[in-house]
């Protein structure tokens, strides 16, 4: 029996996810290409990690920094007395870790397709350097960030490792259609798994072919 | 008045320069790589010199002594740049408007003024990708001046235009020149540029001052034929 929950809760985490991860990969990639530092290309492999890393291997980390014991969950626990384990929040966390470098490389890639020029003309017109950003900078790298936003979110809507390890399957608190679909299989109701199969397929499909054709009309 | 004394270390020479620019055209003339646009990119602020001091009238753009080095935007200095550096995402008269910190009835009048001297009545509503060469040329000058700069750097301002424009652009930079009366410093590696603008010419080589000019400066667009027009300059 199919229900609705896992797929509105599913886009729910997306959606929060990818608001993260907008901020969090603008500011990175801004602030790693105006700064010269050692150690810089470390930075950048760490940032990357979460793509290439197993999912599990990410919900491993995040269970052992955020989970009761972890040095996060102490403090959250001691000062704002909440717990993020087996919360939605801890679905978005997961969502968030793992799509940012999808964000960060198209970031960076459409900052480092910025002709330089236009940004030195600015600054010469008395531009301060938030003006800069925000006029010219941003402007002119929007495809490349509407693309990191469009697959950062398709990426969160289907993950799974790291958010079964830190949100659990608990039906209609954290699952989402990746566990939902694990669970239906688990328990040899196939119909039940392949209408999620269907429906975050349709969905993801939907999202990459919009995105497609707003870049073809764009260029 | 612009002084700059200063040097900077780049990576085949030092660049080792001193001048003063009068509220006139001053040519810094030299081959490519000579460190001319260096010297334009540090009067701007977009690149820091290694030691020296640079000074506009009686403010100080850049002073190693005093550890000064003021950014970009206030130091009320346009460029124009050699691809002329419009912002693709907005019409002529955003670009145009781009530098103009308050806008004000004076504003409104300097704009009609530039686009009406620099022919361009017919273009604000157009996007940069519909411009030729020529008012492409025109907008950036015309944006570059209407953020009412102390002085205007010019990069190679004129190499990207064809013969008939560059003709006509020549005479409207010594109007505007004239009209505007700050220092307009242009770099070239043309001698035929730098002989229909410069009031004054600073030869270059390798990042330092020379008093005679570079062979090229005699020669025309095919390297044989002895320049006439020299003289003038002597």
């Amino acid at each position: 029996m199919v229900e609705w929950q896992p797929v509105i809760l599913s886009i729910k985490v997306a959606s929060i996810s990818v608001l993260f991860v907008f901020f969090l990969g603008v500011l990175s990639a801004y602030v790693m290409r105006s700064i010269d530092i050692p150690g810089k290309a470390a930075l950048e492999s760490f940032f990357t990690l979460p793509l290439v890393l197993p999912p599990v291997v990410i919900g491993f980390l995040l269970l052992v920094l955020v989970g009761k014991q972890g040095p996060v969950g102490i403090l959250l626990t001691k000062y704002f007395n909440m717990q993020i384990i087996f919360t939605q929040s801890a679905a978005v966390l997961a969502g968030t870790v793992v799509s940012f470098p999808l964000m960060y490389q198209s970031t960076k890639a459409a900052f480092e397709g910025i002709d330089k020029t236009l940004e030195d003309a600015a600054r010469t017109l008395g531009a301060s350097e938030w003006r800069v950003f925000w006029t010219v900078t941003i402007p002119l790298s929007w495809p490349g960030l509407v693309s990191g936003l469009v697959l950062s979110f398709a990426r969160t809507l289907g993950e799974f490792g790291a958010t079964i390890m830190i949100a659990g399957n608990i039906p209609g608190k954290t699952q989402t259609i990746p566990l939902a679909i694990y669970f239906a299989t688990e328990s040899n109701d196939l119909v039940t798994a392949g209408m999620y199969v269907i429906i975050i397929s349709v969905l993801t499909f939907s999202i990459i072919f919009g995105l497609n054709h707003w870049k073809g009309k764009t260029h | 008045m612009l002084t700059v004394d200063i040097k900077k270390k780049l990576s085949d020479f030092t660049l080792d320069i001193s001048f003063t620019a009068p509220n006139k055209t001053l040519v810094l003339f030299g081959p490519s790589g000579c460190g001319k646009t260096t010297i334009l990119r540090c009067i701007a602020g977009l690149m820091k010199p290694d030691e020296g001091s640079i000074v506009s009238n009686k403010t100080v753009f850049y002073s190693s002594k005093a550890a000064t080095h003021l950014p970009p935007r206030s130091r009320n200095v346009s460029y124009m740049f050699q691809d002329f550096a419009l912002f693709p995402h907005m019409n002529v008269k955003h670009n145009i408007w781009y530098g103009v910190k308050t806008h004000s009835q004076q504003a409104t009048d300097l704009y009609e003024k530039l686009i009406t001297l620099l022919k361009i009545e017919h273009l604000p509503h157009r996007t940069i990708v519909q411009l030729s060469g020529g008012e492409k040329q025109r907008v950036a000058m015309a944006r570059a001046l209407m953020a009412e700069p102390q002085i205007l750097l010019l990069d190679e301002p004129l190499s990207a235009l064809d013969a008939q424009s560059r003709y006509e652009l020549q005479d409207e930079l010594k109007k505007l020149q004239e009209i505007w009366n700050i220092p307009f410093i242009l770099v070239t590696h043309s001698p035929e540029e730098a002989q229909a603008l410069g009031s004054e010419v600073i030869f270059l080589h390798q990042g330092q001052q020379v008093s005679e000019p570079p062979p090229s400066w005699y020669m025309n667009g095919n390297g044989k034929t002895p320049r006439s027009s020299f003289q003038y300059f002597y």
